[in-house]
């Protein structure tokens, strides 16, 4: 004996395989290309980090101009901070030589960033200044070199 | 009679129309086959590639030698193009003063950028430190597992990066991340973290805020060296992760991490 | 740009205590506490139905394809809420091509699809076919082609095909009340397994989001037979509605249950978290979380429902007490997603401040799109009324 299909079950059926058909093959157009190649992520992601842009260039090349500052920095306490820290992003200046491009701090506020006494500061880390009573009149590089600190000007 | 999908219009089907019907099948068949092991291929690699030759990134802080100048967090604005607006930060610097009453107060204004100002003051001063926060780049991170698209992945040299043209911005990462160092770039619209500037790592320079800390507070280095400084660093001394108990497999090891910070 | 960086000064103005400073802005909001509603009025609605069909609680018949219908149409707005809270909603498709397995958020496209198609349309369909094949009979010009499409051609409407269609809608009954737990249920496991965020982390959250969700949709149910029956000039069946307060009784006890277990464990445990969302709940959650979720969304109708389990006179006077009984519900439910929601960001995860939430009214994520997404679906259910009008049904020949 005939055995009995439903006359709804194969006509759901193909309406159920031809949209998960269409899915499937809308989805293998939509998947990135190098989706998958490390994990499940698409890989060349990576590859747009990488080639972002550097800001800061590291003082390596600070001292293939400024040997004069390196040599000065090396003898006082200054000697371990990285010229970038102070003078800020410097890659725009070593590939212009412009003084515009690149940062000089002068002010009180700037040397109080790290000096200023803190009592959340370890007493052995930074020396620390009471930037309200120490020489308030005047810029803390009118006496201090910032590249030799304790060789006071006169 | 019954009526089954076969029969209907069985008359009408002409031969062109069962060899267009085969064709169109047989494409169609063609792509989900291949598709279907276009999608496995996802499955085979989603292990992660035991690349040894590659570093393992990992991050350590020395709280002791942190004075909350700040330049960390600037110089991070400035390298990776986050707005200046306090409201979006990859890393900042938060200040910790224990008061002899037991109560701790905690800032962080504008995340440290323009340094600290003690308001506490000193006769009342149990202890204080500052503690840099960043994201620890979890080798079993929560913002990984719960991104629904692949957006959030951890890199091969296991840095959490986001894919900025992948993300669809539903914020479930910035949910799950117990550290608080995610947010939504205002003008992206993509989730955005710290990188451990990624692409300075690739041309073997310092992350920014390592490269500007004036008293190397802050390391990185090759967790698979043993004789990089980052491990030397890690068997010399007591160190700690945040969150401890949400086993994120966090590689940011803290020197010296005070009982009040979170 | 401008005002919205004006916001999050006011906001950072208005912190207390210290949070993250990438805190300052909710992540998820009014959009991402009406998705959870929405869900949740769909899987109780349709539990309802499966009530009649499954356990043959005859009495409810004249709810069922009420339920059935209402479930549809809430559940064809469920996504928007989602899509139109993305920051990208262009690429919203990525997570149907490359859902991550790990991530309980990635499985809901196909949660989804399944529940709309094999489960609510097939259920829709196997009960409507007769009747749409009679009306495409019946009918001429666009109508008669609108109902032959849907019927997909499958015009047999023999005693045996018929037959048929009962049982595979029986089937599909029995698989869609799963299905209806999975719909609403991972729901509450996206924030159940969020560890970070201790007031959204435990093993709870998806048996509360379930019941929460189940006694809002019996409630709206009933709400829905109630304003379709008045707008019809039919009368109220009142027995229909004692029916439906029973469940909506016990329903609603078992979800007080639920979510009182969850918090007497958490002030009794004591964790860490505990200090500050002790802070959260008597500050910031209070009137959402005691006066309108606990008192009016739940005290209230407990009481009354329990009332009306033993009263039995004024039948004028009980019609009226269930219609504001369930629009009390609706309310608390609605509440308990706002706490849930809201509440698990309004506190820092440094466990030492608060942030605030200013809900703006216009924007892609303001209050007029939320309330545009809640009036969709009672639009698409008329609609839906006029095309499948469920009294004008083909009766079965018995």
């Amino acid at each position: 004996m005939k055995l009995y299909i439903p006359p709804q079950i194969p006509r759901l059926a193909i309406a159920f395989a031809v949209f998960i058909s269409l899915f499937l093959v809308l989805r293998h157009f939509l998947v990135p290309d190098t989706f998958g190649k490390y994990g499940p992520y698409r890989a060349a992601a990576l590859d747009d980090y990488a080639k972002l842009e550097v800001h800061y260039s590291g003082q390596q090349a600070c001292f293939a101009c400024h040997q004069d500052i390196e040599d000065l920095k090396k003898t006082d306490v200054h000697s371990e901070i990285h010229c970038e820290t102070c003078h800020g992003p410097g890659q725009k200046h070593a590939l212009s030589s412009l003084p515009a491009d690149i940062l000089k701090p002068t002010d009180r506020e700037f040397c109080g960033k790290c000096h200023i006494l803190n009592a959340a500061k370890q007493k052995d880390a930074i020396n620390q200044i009471d930037l309200t009573k120490h020489n308030i009149d005047k810029n803390c590089i009118e006496c201090h070199n910032p590249h030799q600190p304790w060789e006071m000007k006169k | 009679m019954s009526q089954s999908a076969s029969t209907m219009g069985n008359e009408k089907v002409t031969s062109s129309r069962r060899k267009f019907l085969k064709t169109a099948a047989t494409l169609t068949a063609a792509t989900v086959g291949y598709s279907w092991l276009k999608s496995s291929q996802i499955l085979i690699f989603a292990a992660e590639p035991k690349d040894v030759t590659l570093p393992w990134y990992g991050i350590a802080i020395d709280i002791k030698k942190c004075i909350g100048c700040g330049s960390c967090a600037k110089a991070c604005k400035s390298e990776n193009d986050v707005p200046k607006e306090p409201f979006f930060f990859r890393t900042w610097v938060e200040q910790y003063t224990v008061k002899n009453d037991g109560s701790v107060d905690i800032v962080s204004p504008n995340g440290g950028i323009d340094g600290f100002v003690q308001r506490v003051p000193d006769e009342e001063i149990f202890k204080s430190f500052f503690v840099p926060k960043m994201c620890n780049h979890c080798a079993k991170s929560p913002c990984e597992q719960v991104c629904p698209v692949g957006a959030t992945f951890l890199s091969p040299e296991g840095v959490v990066l986001v894919d900025e043209k992948y993300c669809i911005g539903c914020r479930y990462c910035v949910q799950a991340c117990p550290y608080g160092c995610r947010f939504i770039h205002p003008v992206k619209k993509v989730a955005n973290k710290c990188t451990l500037c990624y692409h300075r790592l690739k041309k073997n320079l310092a992350p920014a805020c390592m490269e500007v800390c004036p008293t190397g507070a802050r390391m990185y280095g090759n967790l698979r060296d043993k004789n990089s400084d980052l491990v030397k660093f890690l068997k010399e001394h007591t160190t700690h992760v945040l969150r401890a108990n949400l086993n994120t497999g966090a590689k940011l090891y803290y020197n010296e991490l005070s009982s009040e910070v979170r | 740009m401008e005002q919205h960086y004006q916001n999050l000064y006011d906001i950072l103005a208005h912190s207390q205590g210290y949070i993250f400073p990438n805190e300052i802005d909710l992540q998820w909001g009014i959009l991402i506490v009406i998705y959870p509603f929405i869900t949740g009025l769909v899987a109780g609605a349709f539990i309802l139905a499966s009530l009649e069909r499954v356990f043959k609680v005859k009495i409810l018949k004249p709810t069922y394809q009420i339920a059935l219908l209402t479930a549809l149409s809430f559940l064809l707005v469920a996504t928007m809420p989602l899509i139109s809270h993305l920051s990208q909603p262009q690429r919203a498709y990525e997570i149907m091509i490359t859902p991550h397995s790990s991530s309980a958020m990635a499985i809901f496209g196909f949660v989804y699809l399944w529940y709309l198609t094999v489960v609510l349309l097939l259920e829709i369909w196997f009960d409507y076919r007769k009747s749409m094949v009679v009306w495409s009979n019946e009918r001429k010009g666009v109508m008669k082609w609108v109902y032959k499409i849907l019927t997909l051609g499958v015009s047999d409407i023999s005693p045996k095909a018929v037959k048929w269609d009962r049982k595979l809608g029986y089937i599909i009954t029995v698989v869609g009340i799963p299905s209806a737990f999975i719909l609403h249920g991972y729901v509450g496991f996206i924030f159940g397994s969020i560890k970070a965020n201790p007031w959204w982390s435990t093993p709870l959250m998806p048996i509360i989001f379930l019941f929460s969700a189940m006694v809002s949709g019996i409630a709206l149910v009933m709400m829905v037979y109630m304003i379709i029956s008045y707008i019809r000039k039919k009368s109220i069946d009142v027995n229909v509605l004692d029916s439906i307060g029973k469940f909506l009784f016990f329903v609603l006890i078992l979800d007080f249950t639920l979510e009182a277990l969850d918090q007497i464990h958490r002030i009794y445990v004591a964790e860490e978290s505990f200090e500050i969302i002790k802070l959260l709940v008597s500050g910031k959650l209070y009137l959402t979380l005691f006066v309108s979720q606990g008192l009016i969304g739940t005290l209230i109708p407990l009481i009354t429902l329990a009332f009306l389990q033993f009263y039995k006179h004024q039948i004028k006077l009980r019609k009226s007490m269930y219609f504001i009984v369930s629009m009390l519900v609706l309310i608390g439910v609605y509440s308990m997603r706002w706490n849930v929601v809201i509440g698990g960001q309004l506190f820092s995860k440094s466990f030492s401040g608060f942030t605030s939430f200013k809900v703006g009214l216009i924007g892609l994520d303001g209050t007029l799109m939320a309330a545009f997404w809640l009036i969709l679906p009672i639009g698409i259910l008329s609609f839906l009324l006029w095309l499948l009008p469920p009294w004008k049904m083909i009766e079965e020949e018995e």
